[in-house]
């Protein structure tokens, strides 16, 4: 079984400008209308990236500071106090581990079954294939909102309600995996397939040596988005748990918030601390990132 | 032959047994629901009296409007934004463009709930709010924003439209990226400026990626929930915020009328489908390049 036939991502990148062209600063500044262009997309990222900014700098501000007006834009002062009492009132950490494992086993199931379910809708002919990938896909087009209710009374009926199984279970169910890989998977070569066929492989064995290893682009950007998107999960865990203490994030974060009085430093700091393992991972896996949109599309 | 089936049936098997049971199931189970009159314990059949209730709820009918409003200016937005920024982004080197793709993807990277707090922090209305003291500085006087039932849903959806669609920068950066130089060289030969470019090469080819981004972000607007819920604690000063998935969850699980909200649910999926089907129609296009 050989798989010389790899077609590496990386090297169909383009190159352009093409070579001889001025690189950099020096491009940009060589014609005043394309300097104007970098400071306004400089000023767009800026404006982008400031709630995340103010996020950090109220964390790490005083009660007083805070409710300034004007407020300032860089801390006179940087204080811990709010970090103090976030961890020291709140059971933080313990949200951030139940958000771990509710994140991490979701990406784990997704990881080892999407790309099978991916492999067998792209390169497998078998009776209902169209008709099933259709039924698929077009429940990306439904609403989570409008399954919650039944999900609901499912995870009663079935005693799940306020467990961990309750909020993790249903996370196995999204679909977005599978059109992910079937899109990338889609591409590989069929050659690589038939040479393991004629090699005497079995569909496991064919999966496991020659698909598998090709997908890792694809898996490494699945693994991002589906830890992103249920590290950020909010609605059915809100709706399915009682016990404050089983709460992923978000849902902790948001009963911080008080009817009338909200401690604004304790929340931007919950915020920012639920904000730093998904920067950390985004910084490690940055070039998946941007490369995983153009595979599978958007969800942002 | 029938081997090789069987292992087909393995391979979709996990996915598709979880995607039938909470997927599945549970969109035939609202249909079913919404045609209940059920509460916790149960529901008695009442045919589509909860569709009738719903057309005559004036809190409803605001609900659809707030919701189908936020949708159009917000998706119109998202997408200009992106396709403008994705343009400026066109003539730069790589290292330039991979640059400002990751400054502009990286605040979406964290969670509906966090951006919607600094949001309700910059619109509160007491004057130390962000947004009121960046009025001041313009010799402005503070808004109410959030705490005005005529501001509230204004300030909804400012804060979205605010934010570079990340997502949709990258898309149509890549997509650009793919559209052939030649193209251009041979518009650049006839006279053709960069406007007659950008609106007769770049947009035209570009329609696939409109389609999918006009498709996903009216059904992500569609669905707003979180940022209602924490900017305006669910709905603002007399329901100006409410929007369908806000009602949804407090008729559901603040009122206990599950029968109800059901139906409230089936139409925004039905108001999603009928969207997107004209979307497709509209938009759809066999561009090869």
């Amino acid at each position: 079984m050989s798989s010389s036939a790899v077609i590496s991502r990386s090297s169909r990148r383009v190159r352009f400008p093409p070579r001889g062209y001025p690189s950099g600063v020096r491009w940009a500044v060589a014609d005043p209308g394309r300097l104007l262009v970098y400071l306004l997309l400089t000023l767009a990222g800026v404006l982008s990236l400031f709630p995340l900014y103010w996020l950090f700098v109220t964390s790490l501000s005083s009660q007083q500071f805070i409710v300034k007006v004007p407020p300032d834009l860089v801390p006179r002062e940087i204080t811990l106090q709010n970090y103090q009492r976030l961890f020291g009132t709140t059971p933080v950490v313990r949200w951030l581990a139940n958000t771990l494992l509710m994140a991490g086993s979701i990406t784990v199931f997704h990881l080892l079954f999407d790309s099978m379910a991916g492999y067998a809708f792209a390169k497998r002919q078998f009776p209902g294939r169209n008709l099933l990938f259709w039924l698929v896909l077009s429940t990306l087009t439904v609403p989570a909102q409008v399954t919650l209710i039944p999900v609901f009374f499912l995870l009663k009926n079935l005693n799940l309600l306020d467990t961990y199984p309750g909020i993790i279970l249903p996370g196995f169910a999204d679909v977005f995996g599978v059109f992910l890989m079937k899109q990338y998977i889609q591409t590989l070569p069929s050659e690589l397939e038939s040479a393991g066929r004629v090699d005497g492989a079995s569909d496991w064995q064919i999966y496991q040596h020659i698909i598998l290893p090709l997908c890792t682009p694809a898996l490494a950007v699945l693994a991002i988005f589906t830890f992103q998107r249920y590290w950020n999960g909010f609605i059915l865990p809100l709706v399915v748990l009682h016990d404050s203490f089983k709460y992923p994030i978000q849902v902790g974060l948001a009963t911080l918030q008080g009817e009338f009085n909200t401690d604004y430093g304790m929340l931007m700091t919950g915020a920012s601390v639920a904000a730093i393992p998904m920067m950390l991972v985004f910084f490690s896996f940055q070039r998946y990132f941007v490369e995983g949109i153009r595979i599978g599309g958007v969800k942002g | 032959m029938a081997r090789r089936h069987a292992w087909s049936y393995i391979f979709i098997a996990p996915t598709l047994a979880f995607f039938a049971l909470f997927t599945v199931i549970p969109v035939v189970q609202a249909f079913v629901l919404s045609l209940q009159n059920a509460t916790i314990v149960g529901g008695t059949f009442v045919g589509l009296d909860n569709f009738v209730t719903l057309a005559r709820d004036p809190i409803f009918l605001k609900a659809v409007g707030n919701t189908i409003l936020y949708t159009l200016i917000v998706v119109t937005a998202q997408i200009s934004v992106a396709l403008l920024i994705a343009g400026l982004l066109q003539p730069l080197p790589a290292r330039g463009q991979m640059f400002y793709r990751a400054l502009f993807y990286l605040p979406l990277v964290n969670s509906a709930i966090l951006v919607a707090m600094v949001w309700r922090w910059i619109f509160n209305p007491n004057p130390f709010g962000l947004a009121n003291a960046v009025l001041a500085v313009f010799g402005l006087n503070p808004h109410p924003w959030i705490g005005s039932s005529d501001e509230a849903m204004a300030a909804v959806i400012l804060s979205t439209v605010l934010i570079i669609p990340g997502g949709g920068v990258v898309l149509y950066s890549a997509a650009i990226g793919g559209i052939p130089r030649e193209l251009y060289e041979a518009a650049e030969v006839e006279g053709a400026g960069w406007y007659a470019k950008w609106r007769h090469i770049t947009i035209p080819l570009l329609r696939p990626t409109t389609l999918y981004l006009v498709v996903v972000y009216t059904i992500l607007a569609f669905q707003v929930f979180e940022r209602v819920y924490i900017m305006t604690n669910g709905g603002g000063p007399n329901n100006a915020t409410i929007t369908i998935v806000q009602l949804v969850y407090s008729t559901a699980f603040q009122f206990g009328r599950y029968g109800l909200a059901s139906a409230q649910a089936v139409v925004l999926f039905v108001m999603a489908v009928a969207v997107a089907v004209v979307q497709f129609r509209w938009l759809q296009t066999d561009v090869e390049y």
